[in-house]
């Protein structure tokens, strides 16, 4: 049929919108870190200037330091716990309540998960560091590399784990000589993931984390609260520039795109 | 001598019932078929055998041992795939020694088995390349060497023929036949190809709706059906429903039909092949009859009648060229032996 | 080993480590916390350990009804704007070519992916007094003076749009691309206009999907507190806020966790409402 080939470009407006919206802001801010003036408003002139009072800022690089160690530490975790469950999820149960519980703590709002930790860790008393906001991560992190390798894993043919068992292979060596080696851009898509993921995380950090060693977020959060200065502006550009990075090479290692079609 | 043996084996998918109360005997060296139409239960028989499914009540013994007990890496059991299910990261040299190396085998002796068996399939010269690079055959060949090398005392093949495109299929039949001959290895083939059955097997077990409905060489089957859904399913088959009444077989609306009562009194069905009905004149024979269809195959022509009383034409196969033409009245005649009977 | 606890074990090996973790990191939390709801309020902080109820009374106290009420309007409205910025979106993707639908499905998600705050504080920048809106504004002629476009309740419904619009947009892209269109070719040929098929074909087949994107939307827009207190400036309190307070300045945790009940039933009933829905059109 003719007429459905023919693609009206009415249709195609609100996807224009949606995207002058999204990236208005970025763009905005963006250019305006190159700014030379000290106004966050208004252009005077280019400049890195304020990527080098950035990199003189020490809560700023304290934050950073801070953040990658949790970062680091909860996506290791958080990938060889969330592979394992992923696959156990998909191959050893169909028991819809393990489902539940593998993936619904990535659906609450992160409110009610920082404030059940806070509350954990006042009745154990845990003291307060970096590694509570690691363990506070990998509520979301496991998740979230659980479903990618499951998603990957809905891919796989099973019959090349069958046929690994026909010809002699237990469960696990199948898992380590068959299952694993298909999985690997999955699981590390999946790291990736968890990575940004924890990069950016405010809520869960914020509330789990000691006064005295805040993450980056907390940082950032800090610096808007006190007033709009040209730096953040410096740091917005570079965490961007960070995270697109990150779901460009996603994207290249699994096809993340394809999951949706 | 008996390989293994099945016995009463019944699985249910939720409302589904996949297998009913499947008894039968595979023996030792023999070539054996699972044929049936698609959810007739044979694949999930298969997967059992294999160790992938578990019945939910009977046993399977294999040489006398309970093969349900033993989890499916530890048969003596192979399954070559559908798909071939070929590991797509290692070679075919790769593929085919897996199963070896499970076994802790020294690797000298890994490595003349696994030349001796793709010797034994033709596919010496490809022991270097990926899966990807191979035709459909070829990968085939790799699938069944991989299952041959580590000489299981029962090979399972699911629809072996049926990816293969028209002139492979016919080789691999003969391949498949030589090879077990020479391997002698116990083979079970899945498949729902009537033909490839027939054409391959020294048994076959015929499936339906999860029940076993005969088990026969080839030629008994054809021959000698003893159900209805085997005599309709195996070739082509005219069916007449009728009553077996004291020493005679009775068609409402066409009368007494010739055929051997071997069956008590009540309800049957009197089967008879195409090639055994002759065609005469009107009135000399157990049914007559207006010829619907003629139409010429080149070696045998088939011949459609219209029989009053019968809702569905009969089916006449004779050789050559039929010297008859639609429109024509004729009566059917066929030898009282010819005809089996089979309960309703 | 036999093979059944062979089969265990390897359920041990494969399920044990991720649920222990998450057990003890989330569910044990929640059910602390909501055992919270019934004791008193300590000293200084935590918790005396007393059985109470007025926890319960408190809650409703207009004060507080009237913010979960607001809370609810707010995610409420995002939602409904997602929802009729979103599907179209969505439905134009999926007219691209293949090439260009990649493209556009990862512009969509970049944004998602990148830090919160900085997403919100790019807003700030535009919508402040002298920011880029109102420069544009003045500079153009529509307004003499700069509007105040920041810190109320438009503000944080823009806020929360522009970070969850592409939860909206991903679910129900994969719906409309797996509409069979040999359906649309179907119903054009039977004489129905692009329209008549979009109504009576496409849609129906995706509103389940639209329901998993509201659902997407709805419930981190309603459990929010930071875009209200970095965007609302005190003019749009939310159940997140009250809740932050609660626990962070009033050091009232029983009240908190009480409060953190409710958000949590709200956001558990709305996720049961989608899925009996879903149920329910799946058999139709």
């Amino acid at each position: 049929m003719r007429s459905l080939r023919k693609r009206n470009p009415v249709v195609f407006l609100p996807l224009w919108l949606t995207y002058v919206f999204f990236y208005t802001p970025i763009v905005v801010v963006i250019a305006m870190s190159f700014n030379a003036g000290s106004s966050a408003y208004t252009w005077e002139g280019f400049s890195l200037k304020w990527y080098g009072t950035l990199a003189g800022n020490a809560d700023v690089l304290k934050g950073l330091g801070n953040t990658i160690i949790v970062a680091l530490g909860t996506t290791l975790v958080s990938t060889v716990l969330g592979t394992l469950l992923g696959v156990g999820l998909a191959r050893y149960t169909r028991s819809k309540i393990l489902e539940a519980l593998g993936t619904m703590p990535a659906i609450l709002p992160e409110l009610m998960l920082a404030i059940g930790l806070i509350i954990f860790y006042a009745s154990v008393n845990f003291t307060l560091g970096l590694h509570s906001v690691l363990l506070a991560h990998m509520t979301f992190g496991i998740p979230l590399v659980a479903v990618v390798v499951r998603v990957r894993l809905a891919s796989m043919d099973m019959s090349l784990e069958e046929a690994s068992r026909d010809l002699g292979a237990g469960p696990v060596p199948t898992f380590l000589r068959i299952t694993l080696p298909g999985l690997l851009p999955g699981i590390a898509a999946g790291a990736l993931l968890a990575f940004t993921f924890s990069l950016d995380e405010f809520v869960l950090a914020f509330f789990t984390a000691a006064p005295t060693e805040p993450t980056l977020p907390i940082v950032i959060y800090s610096m808007i609260r006190f007033g709009v200065t040209p730096d953040i502006n410096a740091l917005a550009t570079i965490l961007l520039t960070v995270s697109f990075t990150a779901v460009l090479a996603v994207q290249r290692m699994t096809r993340l795109t394809e999951s949706f079609k | 001598m008996t390989l293994l043996s099945i016995a009463g084996v019944s699985r249910n998918f939720g409302d589904v019932q996949a297998l009913a109360d499947v008894t039968l005997d595979i023996r030792q060296g023999e070539f054996f078929a699972l044929l049936g139409p698609s959810g007739c239960g044979k694949t999930t028989l298969l997967r059992i055998l294999a160790g992938f499914e578990f019945p939910d009540r009977g046993a399977v013994r294999l040489d006398g041992a309970d093969l349900l007990a033993q989890a499916a890496h530890r048969r003596p059991v192979n399954l070559m795939f559908q798909s071939y299910a070929l590991f797509p990261h290692m070679t075919v040299a790769k593929n085919v020694a897996y199963g070896l190396e499970r076994e802790r085998l020294p690797r000298a002796e890994i490595k003349t088995r696994v030349s001796e068996v793709l010797e034994t399939v033709g596919l010496t010269a490809l022991a270097g390349r990926r899966p990807a690079q191979l035709s459909g055959g070829q990968q085939q060949r790799v699938a069944l060497a991989r299952a041959i090398v580590k000489r299981p005392r029962l090979l399972l093949l699911d629809e072996p023929l049926s990816a293969l495109d028209k002139k492979v299929r016919a080789e691999m039949q003969l391949e498949l036949k030589r090879l077990q001959h020479e391997v002698g290895i116990t083979f079970v083939v899945v498949t729902h190809d009537q033909e490839e059955a027939m054409s391959l097997a020294d048994r076959i077990a015929v499936m339906d709706s999860g029940r076993v409905e005969q088990v026969d060489a080839p030629v008994a089957l054809y021959e000698r059906p003893r159900t209805r859904f085997v005599a309709d399913f195996i070739g082509a088959n005219n069916l007449f429903p009728g009553t077996v009444t004291g020493g005679g077989f009775e068609v409402p609306g066409l009368g007494p039909l010739p055929c051997k009562t071997d069956l008590p009194n009540g309800t049957a069905v009197l089967a008879v092949r195409p090639e055994r009905i002759r065609l005469g004149d009107p009135g000399r024979g157990a049914a007559d009859g207006t010829v619907a269809d003629v139409s010429f195959y080149g070696g045998i022509s088939h011949i459609a009648v219209d029989v009053a009383g019968h809702d569905r034409k009969v089916l006449v196969a004779t050789q050559g060229p039929a010297r008859i033409t639609p429109g024509a009245q004729v009566g059917l005649t066929w030898n009282p032996d010819d005809a089996v009977l089979v309960p309703a | 080993m036999s093979r059944r606890s062979g089969r265990t074990l390897a359920r041990l090996v494969f399920l044990g480590p991720g649920l222990i973790a998450l057990v003890t990191l989330a569910v044990v939390p929640m059910i602390l916390t909501l055992s919270f709801m019934f004791l008193k309020r300590g000293r200084f902080n935590g918790v005396i350990y007393e059985f109470t109820t007025e926890n319960f009374t408190r809650l409703m106290d207009p004060l507080y009804l009237g913010v979960i009420g607001n809370s609810v309007q707010i995610a409420g409205t995002v939602t409904l704007l997602a929802l009729l910025l979103g599907y179209p979106t969505a439905y134009a993707i999926a007219q691209l070519s293949p090439k260009w639908k990649t493209i556009a499905l990862i512009a969509i998600m970049l944004p998602f992916w990148t830090n919160f705050l900085i997403r919100i504080y790019a807003w700030i920048i535009l919508l402040s007094g002298p920011g880029l809106v109102n420069s544009t504004l003045t500079g153009v002629g529509l307004i003499d003076k700069p509007l105040e476009f920041l810190y109320n309740e438009g503000t944080v419904v823009v806020g929360l749009l522009y970070g969850y619009l592409s939860l909206m947009v991903l679910p129900i892209y994969s719906a409309v691309e797996r509409v069979d269109p040999r359906l649309r070719e179907a119903s054009a040929n039977l004489g129905a206009t692009p329209l008549r098929t979009f109504l009576s074909v496409t849609l129906p087949l995706t509103l389940p999907s639209a329901l998993i994107g509201c659902v997407l939307v709805f419930v981190p827009s309603f459990g929010n507190y930071v875009v209200p207190e970095l965007l609302g400036g005190g003019h749009a309190i939310m159940l997140g806020n009250v809740i932050r307070d609660q626990f962070l300045k009033a050091r009232d945790w029983p009240f908190g966790a009480t409060l953190s009940l409710v958000m949590i039933l709200i956001t558990l009933a709305l996720m049961l409402l989608q899925a009996l829905a879903s149920r329910r059109s799946r058999h139709a």
